[in-house]
């Protein structure tokens, strides 16, 4: 066994964290509290090479192992959820799909300005009544000559309605299945197809700064060479998708508990009660002992996943774990985190109660917590 | 244009806290996290930007062990072509003229129109430069914060004076110039660097492929030693304010007004 990072990937965290700690860090705490997206931020990340890790450089991607990717991921959230929930929505859920099920011309057509991080692209799946059960949706697809007309909607899409978003990969039903069931197809929407609308969602308690969109599909016409793989293939597209999400909102999980992490260490150090550091009484000493026990296990079921997804064994159910327990150490960690800034983690300034906020989306997105239990404990055989 | 830039490995200010060692030695370099010194990094950017505009290529070269090597392998990432590791047994424990006299022997393997090196390192003492120029009978310029290319021959640099002003020089080529940070805008190392360099080959030069004799480098020639290493203590008059950074400012503010230097 080999737990040695490469030197490709010791020198990615180095250079994405120094990115992060120099470009995110500082606007971070502003793009929260006005709940802005940073487009400028966005095409920086993009000229680092933070889209299209995985993606051949045939269309300007990175290439990478997905060990790599996740490293990136975990080091921007070690700064900064909202930033690291674009680049993994986009990589994972926007560029994704297209780059595994799409046609040649797809690929050409979108692939190298998402993967320079010049545009996005979101990924609809979930509706208003289709969350953690697809089985309701009720967006539809009928096909009209060549053509095929969209009707429906989607809700919290990530990078769907902002300033780069160049189109959608949406799932629509197109027919039923021999057994009864819904036939599912995914289908590319540029943004400007009309009938097609997206609107930016506000007031979220988390990833304030990052894109999230409702869309509207109202009789928009698509031509054939817009679906994604072929009719039908939707449901299985979106499992293998959501597979992979799963590792990225690990990553996300790791490096926001690393993050909370760090800034709870530093401030125990330098804080101190009752003639010395806070870090010196057992309550807070053991707290954070128990937090760099968690985020070292944490970090290697989730790169043991990856490895099984570099080496292309099967990693559903590691993938499942490590979303699981990545997403609910961050909770844990944050949580300690703000405690152990007594009053002060409580104020802005102090960034932990960002990274408190910003874990509790990673147990509801992309299978929520629950779901992930349901996955784990049909795979051990329940 | 052939460019020499001469890199260090140091400890990364910004991610570690720094203190002495027990010994009072040196710092403590336990589970130090190390990085390129700063001022070596704005050199290379210069470097990269003069091939650029007009031709030639970057090599980077280090006097180290083989963890230096990691500093080269960035260095490249960000856009230099080669990278060169003087690494020996012989050379631990130099000071500055026998870090000098390493390096030049590496500049007469070369051709190179140009060395730059940064104006101080992690220790402080900013001599390399100034003395590589001297055994190599070059010209020099310290603290440099801005390049213009004349000719094939000629640079106009700028250099920094202390009080603010700055002045211009022109120097013949070729020459060593030692530069400031500031003079440009150091790039990120782009994961499409960090692939294209990941596993290159760093060739390795040790006294013997130098041509250096071992009793003019490392401890054994060194004429300079460090005696004591320590943190002063705080002298009377001097108050050093702590709190957050909004603490420091109001203390700041209310002691110049009970001082009268604010009103
Ligand atoms: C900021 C943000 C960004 C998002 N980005 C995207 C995106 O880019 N693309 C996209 O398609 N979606 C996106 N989502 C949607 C997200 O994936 C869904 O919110 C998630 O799948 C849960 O669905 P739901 O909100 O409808 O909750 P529901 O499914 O209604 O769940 C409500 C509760 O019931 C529980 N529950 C449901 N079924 C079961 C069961 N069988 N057994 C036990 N408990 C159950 C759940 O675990 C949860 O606790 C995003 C959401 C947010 C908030």
């Amino acid at each position: 066994m080999n737990f040695d990072l490469t030197t490709e990937q010791k020198m990615i965290r180095r250079e994405v964290r120094k990115f992060a700690e120099n470009e995110i860090a500082p606007v971070a705490l502003e793009l929260d509290e006005k709940e802005e997206f940073s487009a400028e931020l966005t095409r920086k990340m993009g000229e680092i090479g933070l889209f299209g890790m995985f993606v051949s450089e045939e269309y300007d991607g990175q290439a990478l192992d997905y060990i790599s990717y996740i490293i990136a991921v975990e080091e921007v959230a070690r700064i900064d959820g909202s930033q690291a929930a674009t680049i993994a929505a986009g990589n994972s859920l926007g560029i994704g799909p297209i780059n595994y099920f799409g046609t040649k011309e797809q690929k050409k057509k979108y692939l190298p300005q998402l993967c320079r991080g010049e545009k996005l692209w979101g990924f609809g799946l979930t509706e208003p009544t289709a969350g953690s059960d697809a089985g309701g949706s009720k967006t539809t697809a009928v096909k009209e000559g060549k053509e095929w007309v969209i009707n429906g909607s989607k809700i919290f899409i990530t990078n769907a309605a902002c300033e780069l978003t160049l189109g959608v990969t949406v799932q629509a039903i197109t027919g039923r299945r021999a057994n009864g069931k819904p036939e599912y197809t995914c289908f590319l929407v540029e943004k400007d197809t009309p009938g097609f609308k997206a609107v930016p969602m506000h007031k979220k308690m988390m990833w304030r700064a990052s894109n999230t969109a409702e869309l509207y599909f109202d009789n928009v016409r698509v031509p054939e060479e817009n679906i994604l793989g072929k009719v039908g293939d939707g449901f299985h597209q979106m499992l293998q998708t959501l597979d992979g999400g799963r590792l990225s909102i690990g990553a996300m999980g790791l490096g926001g508990a690393q993050g909370a992490f760090d800034l709870a260490l530093k401030y125990a150090k330098s804080r101190e009660q009752f003639g010395q550091p806070i870090s010196k009484f057992q309550a807070i000493g053991f707290k954070l002992a128990d937090c760099a026990v968690e985020i070292e296990c944490a970090r290697n079921l989730l790169y043991k996943a990856c490895w099984l997804r570099n080496e292309k064994r099967s990693f559903e159910k590691e993938a499942a774990m490590a979303k699981l327990y990545c997403s609910e150490l961050m909770g844990r960690v944050a949580n300690h985190a703000v405690q152990i800034h007594g009053g002060y983690g409580l104020m802005k300034e102090y960034n932990v109660e960002r990274f408190y906020r910003d874990q509790k989306l990673l147990d509801i997105g992309e299978g929520t917590s629950e779901v992930q239990r349901i996955v784990i404990s049909r795979y051990i055989g329940c | 244009m052939e460019i020499l830039v001469c890199v260090k490995r140091v400890p990364d200010t910004s991610e570690n806290e720094i203190g002495v060692n027990s010994a009072g030695t040196d710092i403590d370099r336990d589970d130090l996290v190390y990085s390129v010194n700063e001022w070596d990094n704005y050199a290379v950017e210069e470097a990269i930007q003069i091939v650029d505009r007009v031709g030639g290529k970057v090599t980077v070269v280090a006097v180290g062990d083989s963890e230096s090597e990691e500093v080269l392998r960035r260095e490249m990432a960000m856009g230099a072509n080669d990278g060169l590791l003087l690494s020996d047994d012989s050379f631990g424990g130099s000071d500055g003229k026998g870090i000098a006299t390493i390096l030049k022997a590496a500049v007469k393997k070369g051709n190179y129109d140009l060395v730059l090196t940064g104006a101080q390192a992690d220790a402080g003492a900013g001599q390399v430069g100034g003395m590589l120029a001297a055994m190599l009978d070059q010209p020099y310029a310290s603290l440099v914060n801005s390049i213009e290319i004349i000719n094939d021959k000629t640079l106009k640099v700028g250099r920094e004076i202390e009080g603010g002003n700055q002045e211009m020089n022109e120097i013949q080529m070729p020459c060593v110039l030692s530069i400031q940070t500031g003079i440009n805008e150091p790039r990120y190392v782009g994961i499409r660097g960090i692939r294209k360099v990941a596993s290159v080959e760093i060739p390795v030069l040790g006294a013997l492929d130098l041509g250096v004799s071992s009793g003019s480098v490392g401890s054994a020639g060194a004429k300079v030693k460090v005696q004591d290493y320590f943190v002063p203590q705080l002298g009377k008059g001097a108050e050093i304010l702590e709190g957050s950074t909004e603490e420091i400012i109001d203390k700041l503010i209310e002691l110049l007004k009970v001082k009268g230097g604010l009103k």
